[in-house]
């Protein structure tokens, strides 16, 4: 992991004003976040949050069944949170975490009503705008039993080339029943430093999906998201795309631990490395039995970088199922000809094999999102080939 | 159509192909004979453009534009396609999907053209990932009928299928070689055919491939050299009896009455 100081960021006084509509935000902010998922122009929303270097700057639920607040605002109105906040991530686990519960400048709260199906994705996105500021954000997501919610989370700074650095801490809570769909979009810049904690309990028959999506460059990045199946039959699932261009350090991995019979987990990265260093973690742990957990890492050298895969199996009772399956390797030249013989030129093979193997579509995301991410995988090859 | 002449194709050091002279006309079905190693896939490779076959002589004309060292994907374009006989599974990349692309911004409807060849269940599959000898063949035949060649190259239709599903197959060569068009009504079928007939070029072991088509002639390739031109049939009757043993004499024929054409006469 490469060295960081904090010192380097300031962490105090870059305030923002409330930005009542977020379609007013400049042309150059807009599209940033786009290619990070979010479309301030759609009104397929439940809720909206945005949180610009160090201020909430807009929040609004669109839907009764939804609760969102200012993470600030949250702590005051419910004493605290002492059900939720900092309960399952230690306030001194590190340097980050001590630094966000010193000084937390925002981030969200955000709780369903028990049984309610909200129908529209909540949008967020985490925006960093001036140069050398640093964020420190809170997020709780408290999925209350039996309901469902998708929340779609981009974080993007203004510029490729914007010095900031970012550290979120995220607690899940998904009771009995719940469902959370969470597609968190990251578009930083090669200055950028990035440290997310992000810890998740699911209780019975819960499930808990994760889509990670990261085409373009981050200076450092750092992240082992973990999510315990505390509840029996409870589910979890991660999806991770992961593009490290020359000048990306990013060591990321997900860890899911199943404490309760009948959990299963499933763990997929497609990483590409066109040039930067990709540490490819992933941890299952079964405690209980029976479970099931599946730990799929495949990634493609194009054009230099290293990736280092670290799949981690840990069981401790007899009859858990664990696997594990990793592979680096190349665009095998029998695809692309296969392809060129159907008329497509060797960039266009390139490029479908790349948006196969990145497995965009097990995401199930459509609109503006999938198209930025089309966007971004046709740059791929034309950087890399 | 196309023309081959005097190609000479080598593989690493290893020549595969040693003068191959051959003229396939519009709207006609050539089919190629020969034992296992006898330089028929190599030559359906090579005019296909695949890398690894090196043209070290001779000259490929396709519709009057030498093709002898275009790109692959420019010859597709330029109207040749290819059915694979072990194609490569690509990962994420549904069959749906690369049928779309196949028609290269046509207007086409894929599931009409799956059912067709009894394949929608499939459209939703990563492409070859997993599928059967008949099931390869009915997904090669789809993305074909969406490409639409002018001129296509089987690599034995047959091999890897049972006879169920080679019924079919047969009869889904045989739309694609005699040209689909929807006329319209009341115009004359037989001119307009003869001109929208695909060309073809078409391995076969078995044979069981000419029980579905009009195939017009067909050679015998015999360790890189091609011989015994006659009618498929007959090759194929030949073959069944005598083996590819009778190649060698005819290759060593001086006369250029091939034992083929001395069958025939004295039939």
């Amino acid at each position: 992991m490469k060295d960081v100081n904090l010192k380097d960021f300031a962490f105090t006084g870059i305030e923002r004003g409330e930005i009542a509509d977020l379609r007013t935000l400049d042309a150059n902010d807009k599209h940033r976040i786009l290619h990070a998922g979010v479309d301030v122009d759609s009104a397929n929303a439940s809720a909206v949050f945005m949180h610009m270097d160090q201020s909430t700057v807009h929040c609004k639920s669109r839907d009764p069944g939804l609760e969102l607040l200012d993470f600030n605002v949250a702590m005051k109105r419910y004493d605290n949170l002492p059900e939720y906040a900092w309960k399952l991530i230690d306030r001194d686990k590190d340097e980050f975490t001590k630094n966000v519960a010193g000084n937390t400048h925002g981030g969200y709260f955000i709780r369903t009503k028990p049984g309610a199906k909200i129908a529209k994705p909540v949008q967020s996105c985490l925006f960093l705008k001036a140069d050398n500021a640093g964020q420190n954000v809170h997020n709780i997501v408290v999925v209350e039993e039996g309901s469902e919610v998708h929340i779609m989370t981009g974080c993007s700074t203004a510029h490729g080339s914007t010095h900031a650095a970012h550290l979120g801490i995220t607690e899940f809570y998904v009771k009995k029943g719940g469902k959370l769909t969470f597609t968190m979009v990251h578009n930083w810049g090669e200055n950028a430093t990035v440290r997310p904690r992000s810890v998740g309990v699911v209780e019975e028959g819960g499930v808990f999906q994760s889509n990670y999506v990261l085409m373009n460059a981050v200076g450092t990045l750092q992240m082992y998201p973990a999510i315990y199946l505390n509840g029996r039959g409870a589910i979890a699932r991660f999806n991770s795309i992961i593009v490290t261009p020359k000048g990306s350090h990013v060591d990321t991995g997900s860890r899911v631990i199943m404490n309760a019979p009948d959990t299963r987990c499933e763990i997929i990265a497609r990483t590409i490395t066109t040039g930067g260093t990709n540490i490819a973690r992933g941890h299952i742990a079964g405690h209980a039995v029976p479970c099931r957990g599946h730990l799929e890492c495949k990634g493609l050298i194009l054009g230099g970088g290293q990736m280092l895969a670290i799949p981690e199996l840990d069981a401790t009772v007899e009859g858990v199922d664990l696997s594990h399956e990793a592979a680096v390797g190349k665009i095998a030249q029998d695809e692309i000809e296969y392809l060129m013989a159907r008329g497509m030129d060797e960039a266009e093979a390139t490029s479908t094999i790349v948006r196969g193997f990145l497995n965009v579509d097990i995401m199930g995301l459509d609109g503006p999102l999938a198209k930025a991410i089309q966007e971004q995988v046709e740059q791929i090859d034309s950087g890399a080939m | 159509m196309l023309k081959i002449e005097d190609l000479r194709v080598s593989i690493g050091e290893r020549e595969v192909l040693r003068g191959i002279d051959l003229h396939i006309k519009e709207g006609e079905t050539f089919i190629l004979f020969g034992p296992n190693g006898s330089g028929k896939t190599s030559l359906l490779m090579t005019l296909m453009g695949f890398s690894g076959y090196t043209v070290t002589g001779g000259k490929i004309t396709f519709r009057g534009q030498d093709i002898t060292h275009m790109p692959m994907f420019e010859r597709a374009r330029l109207g040749i396609g290819m059915s694979f006989q072990r194609p490569p599974t690509i990962h994420g990349l549904k069959t749906r999907h690369l049928v779309q692309m196949c028609a290269r911004g046509r207007e086409i409807d894929p599931e009409a053209m799956a059912a067709r060849v009894n394949f929608v269940d499939f459209l939703e599959r990563d492409i070859n990932s997993g599928f059967s000898g008949g099931e390869i063949k009915r997904s090669e035949l789809l993305q074909l009928m969406a490409q639409k060649p002018s001129f296509v190259l089987f690599d034995e239709p047959e091999s890897g299928v049972d006879l169920e599903n080679m019924q079919l197959i047969g009869k889904v060569v045989r739309r694609l070689l005699d040209g689909e068009v929807d006329l319209p009504p009341g115009a004359c079928a037989k001119p307009l055919k003869c001109k929208l007939r695909t060309s073809g070029l078409i391995i076969t072991h078995t044979g069981y491939i000419l029980d579905y088509i009009n195939a017009d002639r067909g050679q015998v390739l015999y360790e890189g050299h091609l011989c015994c031109e006659a009618r498929p049939r007959d090759i194929l009757e030949h073959i069944r009896s005598f083996g590819y043993q009778e190649c060698i004499k005819c290759l060593n024929e001086p006369s250029g009455l091939t034992p083929l054409d001395v069958t025939r006469t004295a039939s």
